[in-house]
Formats: C-alpha cells, sequence, structure tokens
C-alpha cells in the first residue's frame, strides 16, 4: 500500500519529465531509420527491420532505464523531498521497492509504446503480425528491469553521471560478457579456468535475454532456455535490490 | 505528564571536507520534552539544531546516545505514526499540485480514502491555501511552501509535531499566522517542539526552551524562571529640556533630533525624571521599563562576558 503510493507518485513525476519524451522521440525515429535502411539494402527486409527494430527496442529500452534509473534516488536526496518522506512512517527498504516498482511501471508504458509502433511498421510492411515478437519485447523488459535495479543501485552512493556511466558499462559488459563462455570451453583447466568461471558468474550476462536471431529467423525456442533466461534474469534483480537495500539502510540524509 | 521525547547523551560527528577527521556536531545532548507543551529549542546558526532533528527523525544515525519518542524507539514505525514534521526550508515534489501532494502523504500515513475527502479540504484551509489547491508547488512562493509544508505535518493528526524554523524567511503577517497555529495545536493538546535562532517570534508561545550553542545545550527550562521579571531599567525619552539637567539621574544622551534619551536604573529616578519634566514643562515622548529578554539571556549564554 505503501509502496503503491511511492510508486505511483514515481510513475507521476516520470511521465511530467521531458526527458521521457526525449527519448521516446528519439526511439521513434531510430525505427522509421529501421524502415529506410531496409528499403536501401538487399536481402530480405522484414528480417533487416526486425533485427534493426529490436535491437533498438533493446537499447533505448536500456538507456531510459539508466537515465530515469540513476536519477530516481539521488534527486530525491537533491531536492531534499526524501526528509519529509523518509519522516512518514515507512521503512527505507519500501521507499526503494516504491521507486523501483514507480520505474518499472512507466518503463513498461514506454516499452508498450515502443513496441507497438515498431508492430505497426511491420504491419504496414509485411501485412502480418508475427506473435512470438512478444517474447522478444517481454525479455528486452525483463533485462530493463534488470538494468533498473542497477542504475537504481549506483544511485544510492553515487552522483547521476557516474551512475550512468558505471549502469552503461554495467549494460555494454553485460553484452558481451559471453564471449568469456566460449573462452571458458577452450581452456585448460586449471586456476586460470576457475578464476574466469568465477567471474564469469558474477558478471551479468545480459545476452541471455536476446532472442532476437531465432525471431529474425523464425527457428524454435526450447522451453528450458526460456526457462533459464526468466529465472536469471529475476534472480538477479532481487540480488542487486537487496543489495541496494543494504547501502541504503544506515546511510546519512545529511 | 508523560513524556513526548527523551533525547540522552546524543553524540554526532560529521566527516569534514578537507581533513578525513570527524568533525563533532553534537557533544552529548539531553533533554526532554513534556507532553502538551511547546518546547522551543534554540541556539545560533549552526549549533546543531536541525542536525538533533535529524537524528530523531532516524534521517541520520548518532554515534551515541538515546532517543525515545512517545514512549517508544524513536526508530518504530508506530512512532513515526504519531509525528508530524516540517524541515527548515522545506522542499517538495515541485510537479505535484498542492491537492495531489497532500493525497500522496496522506496514502503514506494509510488514511482511506473518505479521511481524506474530509482531512485535505480542511487543512487547505486552515493553511490559507484553498485557493491554490490545484497549483503546482513549483509556483508556490516561500510563504506557502511553509504553511503546506505545516498542512502535510498535521495529516495524521499527529501528538508530537517538530517544526524546525517554521517561522524562517517569513513577513511579520506569515509568522504570525503560523504562531498562532502552533498555539492552536498545543491547545488541542498536541506536543510542539520547535527550533529557531530568532527569539522574539518564539519568546511569547513556548513553555519552556533549551538553549544549544556548539552542540551542548547550556541552559534549559520554563522561561519565567530563565528570565527574571524585574525591570533592569526604564527608557524615557523627552524634548524641551537640556541634557545636564537631567544628568544626575540616570544615562542620558542626545539622540538624532535633539531630544533626549534617558536610561534610569532607580524607579525613584523615573518620578524625580517626571517632576523634573513637568516643572521644565518639558515633552515626554516616551517611557519604557525594559524586563530581561530571552535575547539578553541568549547573548548572555552565547557571548559569556
Ligand atoms: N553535510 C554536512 N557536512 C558537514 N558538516 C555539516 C553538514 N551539515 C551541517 N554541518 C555542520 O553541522 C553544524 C550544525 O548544523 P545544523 O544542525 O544545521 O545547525 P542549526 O540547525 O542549528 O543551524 C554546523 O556547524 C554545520 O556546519
Ligand atoms: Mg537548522
Amino acid at each position: 500500500m505503501k509502496i503503491k503510493a511511492i510508486a505511483l507518485n514515481t510513475f507521476k513525476e516520470a511521465i511530467r519529465d521531458r526527458i521521457l519524451y526525449l527519448l521516446l522521440f528519439i526511439a521513434f525515429i531510430s525505427l522509421i531509420f529501421s524502415r529506410l535502411l531496409a528499403l536501401i539494402t538487399v536481402g530480405d527486409r522484414i528480417k533487416i527491420i526486425t533485427d534493426v527494430g529490436l535491437a533498438s527496442l533493446s537499447f533505448f529500452g536500456a538507456l531510459m532505464a539508466i537515465l530515469m534509473g540513476t536519477g530516481l534516488v539521488y534527486k530525491e536526496i537533491d531536492k531534499k523531498t526524501i526528509y519529509t518522506l523518509l519522516s512518514k512512517p515507512i521503512h527505507r527498504y519500501q521507499f526503494l521497492l516504491g521507486k523501483f516498482f514507480g520505474l518499472i511501471l512507466t518503463l513498461f508504458v514506454m516499452l508498450f509504446l515502443m513496441s507497438a509502433i515498431f508492430i505497426f511498421i511491420l504491419l504496414l510492411h509485411s501485412g502480418q503480425i508475427k506473435w512470438g515478437m512478444l517474447l522478444a519485447f517481454a525479455f528486452i523488459f525483463l533485462e530493463m528491469c534488470l538494468v533498473t535495479s542497477v542504475a537504481m543501485l549506483f544511485s544510492c552512493f553515487s552522483t547521476p553521471i557516474l551512475s550512468s556511466i558505471f549502469s552503461l558499462s554495467f549494460y555494454l559488459i553485460g553484452h558481451v560478457s559471453w564471449g568469456l563462455e566460449t573462452l571458458i570451453n577452450k581452456m585448460p583447466s586449471g586456476i586460470g579456468k576457475v578464476l574466469i568461471k568465477g567471474i564469469y558468474l558474477f558478471i551479468p550476462d545480459l545476452e541471455n535475454f536476446n532472442f532476437k536471431t531465432e525471431i529474425v529467423h523464425g527457428l524454435p525456442i526450447p522451453p528450458q532456455v526460456f526457462l533459464y533466461a526468466t529465472v536469471y534474469g529475476i534472480m538477479y534483480t532481487l540480488f542487486v535490490l537487496t543489495v541496494a537495500t543494504l547501502v541504503f539502510r544506515h546511510r546519512d540524509f545529511i | 505528564m508523560a513524556t513526548a521525547i527523551r533525547i540522552n547523551d546524543l553524540h554526532k560527528s560529521f566527516k569534514s571536507e578537507f581533513l578525513r577527521k570527524q568533525k563533532p556536531i553534537l557533544k552529548g545532548i539531553s533533554f526532554e520534552v513534556e507532553q502538551g507543551e511547546i518546547f522551543g529549542y534554540l541556539g545560533p546558526n549552526g549549533a546543531g539544531k536541525t542536525t538533533t532533528m535529524k537524528c530523531l527523525l532516524g534521517l541520520i544515525f548518532p554515534e551515541k546516545g538515546d532517543i525515545e519518542i512517545l514512549g517508544q524507539p524513536h526508530l518504530a514505525i508506530p512512532a513515526k505514526a504519531r509525528l508530524g514534521y516540517l524541515p527548515e526550508n522545506p522542499y517538495f515534489y515541485d510537479y505535484l499540485t498542492a491537492r495531489e501532494f497532500l493525497q500522496f502523504y496522506s496514502q503514506l500515513h494509510l488514511l482511506k480514502k473518505s479521511e481524506q475527502d474530509v482531512k485535505i479540504p480542511d487543512l487547505l484551509k486552515k493553511a490559507g491555501l484553498q485557493e491554490a489547491a490545484g497549483l503546482q508547488l513549483r509556483k508556490f512562493s516561500k510563504g506557502m511552501l511553509q504553511r503546506i509544508g505545516l498542512a502535510q505535518a498535521l495529516l495524521n493528526d499527529p501528538d508530537l509535531v517538530l517544526l524546525d524554523e517554521p517561522l524562517g524567511g517569513l513577513d511579520p503577517l506569515g509568522r504570525k499566522e503560523i504562531r498562532d497555529i502552533i498555539v492552536e495545536l498545543r491547545d488541542a493538546g498536541k506536543t510542539v517542539f520547535l527550533s529557531s535562532h530568532i527569539l522574539q517570534d518564539i519568546e511569547m508561545i513556548c513553555d519552556r526552551v533549551a538553549i544549544i550553542v556548539e552542540g551542548r545545550i547550556v541552559n534549559s527550562g520554563r522561561l519565567h524562571d530563565l528570565i527574571s521579571q524585574k525591570i533592569l531599567f526604564t527608557e524615557v525619552t523627552l524634548s524641551g529640556i537640556t541634557e545636564s539637567e537631567l544628568h544626575d539621574l540616570g544615562e542620558s544622551l542626545v539622540i538624532p533630533g535633539g531630544d533626549i534619551l534617558i536610561k534610569v536604573y532607580q524607579e525613584q529616578n523615573v518620578d524625580k525624571v517626571l517632576g523634573l519634566a513637568h516643572e521644565r514643562k518639558a515633552r515626554i515622548l516616551s517611557l519604557v521599563p525594559r524586563t530581561q529578554s530571552l535575547e539578553d539571556l541568549f547573548v548572555g549564554t552565547v557571548r559569556p562576558e
């Protein structure tokens, strides 16, 4: 109930903020761009639109999560609104979760709008809707939730600019870390292999949420892969939220 | 009478900017606030008043010391539910309208919709903000922010109200309005704990005060006990008489405009001054007996002579 009130207020703040519309506009432009790209290339145009479109949805979704997530807690501290808020009968974790779900709700609405535009463009071009696409959207959303929690964690102890840089690095590393897996498989066993395995366990693997190739080429996806990606995303998000709560718990607001 | 706030041996330091050293801000604060009184927490800027309040609210964590609010540990949610707080220079969500803002906070107090519908218009009216109910807070003046701040502090009908410099930055009329509300709260049986570095405002309404200077309580008690009611001296302003004639009766000086101001310390001399003025057909412009004020006490403790 209290979490819900904070979440709804966060949502209200976000949709009254201009930066959201700017990002939405840029995302829209990039979707149009994928359409144009398809026109000037040879090959399967629908595949290109799908590929570029999904990639830009994923990227702009993460960008929104980062830019807004890093300001979430920082703004409350910077504008000193947190003083009265935390003087109310709420726990600090309720504050954090409220902020988190408020942004998640905002991002859900944004992703919904972007996906609708994307599907509309595809429909114009091919005259049909691929329902498998919905799964890709769902996993983009899961990735956005994870990125939001990470952005929020950083913003609990750092300025928005620094947190944005950290979170963006997290996102980028997350999309190349699967390379480590290949490395592990090729390495001879030994201390080096154990070390890299350890690192791989801790750094995120956001490619788990990427089903672009399968969707574009209409390949079947085995259910255990879905299940793994879902559990991975939820567990990772919960873990980051827990760390954020611990960091936030004994912080002085001076 | 039960105790509303009990603070015992509170210590808090902040990291200073340059050296990594801890700079002590509160150096063993102890005091108690009784239920149903207006308690003034007075001290110059930077004395540690805001820091004490933030410790009370659990916004910062002291290194040492116990705090009890309404008989419960101060971080307990039930204790906080009976509390109202107005921060110094209040800042609120500037994208919300006054009504939305009060709605948001009443949800945190778990007020039902039907309760909100009664409470919010009532508080807006009390704060004189009925017309501004639909206005975004970014368009509010300082005085209006102070009043909406007071309104949000009263949403839960609190037993204890903490006000940090509630009269700061207001014009005389605004100060009077807030002062009236504070007295009303006390009359309704609530406890008010307020801080201030301006004394005249507070003097007339506080039942008890504590004076904090550089992180230590230097004086506390009933105002009546702290301030002697004795007349210290009488100030008389006259015209149509020469200064030398009054010389023996007190400290006299010629003020701009040619009138004479004399500070008379003995009461029988006041009669003599008046008699002399009558004899010389001089005009008495004013006659003011001066008692000790809180300000004298304050200046006395801040800069011991
Ligand atoms: N964020 C901070 N970091 C370091 N010192 C601080 C900070 N905030 C306040 N102080 C110091 O703490 C002291 C007490 O401040 P404060 O409690 O705000 O005083 P008051 O409310 O009585 O004017 C001041 O000397 C101030 O310089
Ligand atoms: Mg202060």
